[in-house]
């Protein structure tokens, strides 16, 4: 897994459905692994392939399609709702995504995807909708995702800012975590914990 | 300005807050289970440490547990292991595992609150989207993901980003026939499956106050299906009788330290919300849904919605959705045959649920075309359905009585709904393939689920309300 983040330039794949649940994602059956690796090959699992055989991928899904490649994914409003599994995350970082955008994510997607290097990117309703109409008309339109400016770009010059907080960028741009942080101000803990009212 | 019920929970936890970044809140009860954890446990032995403060964690296995015969080796390989590894891991850091076999083992969310380790005031947290369920009690708990998870064992804290606050408010009386699942889907409904994106949700007013613990515990558990961080209502006299004399509930001192403080859990007169929204009790029918999430829901008696309903930018979804449901744009749910019955989940398994489930059963037999499920929430509800001879009902209507865990909730464990095959649910989420590949759910409360494995198909249970003395929340 790449721990850093900076400027990513890649063709995207589109998936316009609203709603997207963490149970489609990765399906809860593929949960029962102890560890955080191979679940980008059950991505999508049941989109991905008719009735849950690998060898019969499902014509028309985008993953299955042979023009929309790359390490961007491009959804539609509500992504990642649902269950609060990170192997949803894992799943889509597993596959080769770096980055999704949406015009709306759920909240634990979305903290999720940040502890794992995976770039969640908000863009508006009419960004978005301007994201699909490119990639459709040209599934090699390359999209440039730079967290350090806060910027996505399309290559006719159009470009939209996105939202992250400071603290968040400076852990994806060094490939830092929130536990080393965490670990880090151990003393402030030690401290709160003594003062606390009542010791639940 | 007055404070609201999250913001005098809130401000007690932040251990501090990081300039334009989040906050660092501290955790005081952290539930584990055997999916979401492994990899945590592997996150911390790699960086050589240990579980910080074992004493505030506690362990169950209960999404990947087989509902039968559990007093055997779990046959699955796979589910075998997972449950092993949290077993070693409690083990390992001297962390209490309530696991198969124990008179604890359940549900995760079902656990707490009956052991009175869930109490008003606390931060909770979980690796399961439910964990919104205990903040019925009045405190603040949400999900969170596994990194999370390793973040709490580590260091009790997680990083938080403080939420918008939104309030709903459910006034006057609800309508007979009507219990809480109804209200929550009747919420969704109306807001949609993102529609408390964002927020931390307090659920207020007067039919809310109404309601016992476990009717307040299912609105609050369905909060993360309207994309809340969280759900909470006020703790009250309700609240407080509710977890008195409960296993690690305090006593003595302590007890009344504690009630003194849980009465100042409120929302102030004049505290702002960000977003506020009324519904009148009596416009809430029973409630049943009819797409793929949870906001897709109408009226028993309504209909799926037409296509000139849907907005445009919708359509795609919505059709998606039908066609995975097999159902046409306009229809009726009222007397859709159904071939399955699951009552049960971290939604509707606790106690009262059985009860609500067995006053109208009582004396009756489930119809020939269904298959009827009901899996207790916890072993503590299991042994209280039998001592009150509910156990008996259920066996004479010819339902299967199972053990407790999540089951048929999401497809995980050995129980699933067959393909192609209908499910009325009293569980939490619809999603495509969430009881079984192919699986299609309709979401309802125990009532109605109930009525439903009587006549094999969806119905009105307020036609049937006069003729027997049901219990309801």
């Amino acid at each position: 897994m790449s721990k850093q983040l900076n400027i990513v330039r890649s063709p995207a794949v589109p998936l316009n459905m609203e709603n997207v649940d963490t149970d489609q994602i990765i399906p809860a059956r593929f949960l029962k692994a102890t560890s955080r690796e191979g679940f980008g090959k059950n991505l999508f699992r049941d989109w991905r392939y008719e009735n849950d055989d690998d060898t019969k991928p499902r014509k028309g899904f985008p993953l299955n399609n042979p023009v929309y490649k790359g390490k961007i994914l491009v959804a539609a409003k509500n992504f990642g709702c649902g269950s609060s599994r990170e192997h949803a995350a894992w799943a889509i970082k597993d596959y080769g995504f770096d980055v999704v955008i949406s015009s709306f994510f759920a909240d634990i997607f979305k903290n999720n995807a940040l502890n794992n290097f995976l770039l969640p990117v908000t863009v508006s309703e009419g960004f978005l909708q301007k994201l699909f109409a490119a990639i459709e008309k040209d599934p090699a339109t390359e999209l440039e995702v730079n967290l350090q400016e806060q910027t996505i770009k399309l290559p006719d010059g159009s470009w939209q800012a996105f939202e992250i907080n400071n603290y968040k960028k400076t852990c994806l741009l060094n490939g830092y975590d929130d536990i080393d942080y965490l670990l880090s101000i151990k003393d402030d803990i030690n401290s709160y914990e003594t003062k606390r009212a009542f010791q639940f | 300005m007055g404070k609201t019920l999250f913001e005098k929970i809130w401000e007690k936890h932040v251990v501090k807050t990081i300039d334009g970044g989040p906050s660092i809140l501290y955790i005081d009860k952290h539930f584990i289970h055997e999916v979401t954890s492994p990899q945590a446990f592997n996150g911390l032995n790699k960086r050589g440490i240990k579980v910080l403060r074992p004493h505030q964690v506690v362990a169950t296995a209960d999404h990947n547990v087989p509902t039968l015969n559990q007093h055997l080796p779990i046959k699955e390989e796979l589910s075998r292991l997972q449950v092993e590894a949290l077993k070693n891991n409690c083990a390992e850091h001297g962390i209490e595992l309530y696991g198969l076999g124990h008179p604890y083992q359940g549900i995760v969310h079902v656990i707490g609150p009956e052991l009175g380790i869930t109490q008003p005031g606390m931060t909770i947290v979980c690796g399961d989207s439910h964990t919104s369920t205990h903040g019925a009690f009045g405190n603040i708990a949400f999900g969170i993901g596994t990194s999370e998870v390793e973040m709490v064992l580590a260091t009790q804290c997680l990083m938080q980003t403080k939420p918008k606050l939104m309030r709903i408010n459910i006034e006057g009386k609800l309508n007979k026939g009507v219990v809480s699942k109804d209200i929550v889907l009747y919420i969704l409904s109306r807001i949609t499956a993102s529609g408390a994106t964002g927020y931390a949700v307090e659920f207020a007013g007067s039919a809310i106050r109404s309601l016992t613990m476990e009717a307040r515990m299912t609105i609050c558990n369905m909060s993360i299906e309207m994309g809340a961080r969280c759900g909470m209502i006020a703790p009250d006299e309700t609240t407080f009788i509710y977890i008195k004399g409960r296993k690690f509930a305090p006593t003595g001192e302590e007890w009344d330290k504690r009630l003194a403080y849980w009465k100042t859990l409120y929302s102030d007169n004049d505290a702002a919300f960000d977003k506020e929204i009324t519904i009148r009790a009596e416009d809430i029918e029973p409630m049943i849904t009819y797409g793929t999430n949870p906001g897709m829901g109408v009226g028993v008696t309504g209909h799926v919605p037409s296509l000139s309903e849907i907005d445009e930018k919708e359509k795609p979804s919505f059709e998606k959705s039908l066609a995975y449901m097999g159902l046409q744009p306009g229809a009726n749910i009222k007397g859709r045959k159904v071939d399955y019955v699951f009552i049960g989940s971290c939604t509707n398994s606790r106690i009262e649920d059985l009860r609500m489930v067995a006053s109208f059963v009582k004396g009756k037999h489930k119809a020939s075309n269904v298959e009827v499920w009901v899996v207790p929430g916890s072993k503590q509800v299991e042994k209280q359905a039998i001592e009150e001879g509910i156990d008996k009902v259920f066996s004479e209507a010819g339902f299967i009585l199972r053990q407790p865990g999540c089951s048929a909730c999401l497809g995980m464990n050995e129980d699933k709904i067959p393909a192609g095959k209908y499910c009325i649910s009293t569980s939490n989420r619809n999603f495509e393939g969430r009881q079984g590949p192919n699986a299609r759910t309709f979401l309802a409360s125990p009532l109605t689920a109930a009525l439903a494995a009587i006549t094999g198909e969806v119905g009105d249970i307020r036609e049937y309300y006069k003729e027997t003395e049901l219990v309801t929340n």
